[in-house]
């Protein structure tokens, strides 16, 4: 009886000192934080609150995998407890619609009134392409070119011009 | 997709830092299209110089940049810029339409409202008023 007793205080004991032992090397919130953030550096957007080993998500990411991959990123580091996501999903914004291209006619009346003041300069019209050829001095053509783009073509060919 | 708007960052950067207003880049057919409001024209040559400086004499033809001027509002001030010749100015948009009179080179004419992108209604101080190509029309600022 005696001896079971002593054995018990025994396990106590260790049992207490194995206590105080894990509760000493328990990770603190700033260490959680500094290792919680440089985990986020793959996580662009995402910031993390650390209070008593609960962390704490914000900010904005563009899909929910990354919402996902930021939240296992936390969650591996020593000393986390759980983590609450509060990243928000936003979708990038759809990428712009198709550039507005002049029609042929429109375009071929435009440019011809355009390049009558450019002596040296013939240009050809089809499918909103403007092919220029002839020659020009590197202002003067600057200038053209500028005009042109105006005119909403949808290409501005001049392969076949030659700048003085 | 990207390998285009790479080679030209530098002028969509610009043109984004510069307050270019409903900049608008997209691609057609391996086409890159530049449109938006340059707050001035200064940032208009700014951006022209930066496309010149990519595309040496533009002469790829991988872009299209049609950047207008803010400050081109009506009751602007306009300066002619025609090579050295006069202006005609026309009863109505368009070259085939008869001339109702003359700017002179550098001369300043007032701009009444833009009937489109090409052609402008502006007023000379003689009175003379008509249609005139926006290309030969600078803001004066």
């Amino acid at each position: 009886m005696i001896m079971k007793l002593k054995h018990l205080t025994t396990v106590i004991l260790s049992v207490g000192l194995l206590f105080m032992i894990s509760c000493k090397s328990k990770p603190k919130d700033a260490d959680i934080q500094a290792a919680v953030t440089t985990a986020l550096q793959s996580s662009p957007g995402v910031t993390a609150d650390v209070k008593d080993g609960v962390v704490t998500l914000s900010g904005s990411v563009a899909s929910q995998s990354d919402k996902d991959a930021a939240e296992a990123a936390v969650k591996l580091n020593q000393g986390v407890k759980s983590v609450v996501n509060n990243v928000t999903v936003t979708p990038p914004p759809p990428p712009p619609a198709a550039p507005e291209v002049t029609a042929d006619d429109s375009l071929k009346t435009a440019v011809a009134g355009i390049v009558k003041d450019f002596p040296g300069i013939q240009a050809d019209v089809k499918d909103g392409v403007i092919t220029i050829t002839g020659e020009q001095k590197a202002d003067r053509w600057k200038k053209l070119k500028m005009a042109l783009d105006a005119l909403k073509p949808k290409k501005v060919d001049a392969s076949g011009l030659k700048v003085k | 997709m990207a390998a285009l708007q790479d080679k030209y960052k530098e002028l969509i950067d610009a043109a984004q830092a510069a307050g270019t207003s409903n900049l608008k880049v997209s691609e057609l057919d391996g086409v890159l299209h530049i449109e938006g409001e340059a707050p001035t024209g200064a940032v208009k040559d700014q951006l022209w110089n930066i496309y010149g400086k990519i595309d040496p004499n533009f002469l790829t033809g991988d872009v299209v940049m049609n950047i207008n001027v803010a400050t081109a509002v009506a009751g602007a001030k306009l300066k002619v810029i025609t090579e050295s010749s006069n202006l005609n100015i026309r009863k109505g948009p368009g070259t085939d339409q008869p001339i109702v009179g003359k700017a002179a080179h550098n001369e300043i004419v007032s701009l009444i409202s833009k009937q489109s992108d090409q052609w402008w209604l502006i007023r000379t101080d003689n009175g003379e008023e008509g249609y005139a190509y926006a290309q030969y029309l600078q803001p004066v600022e």
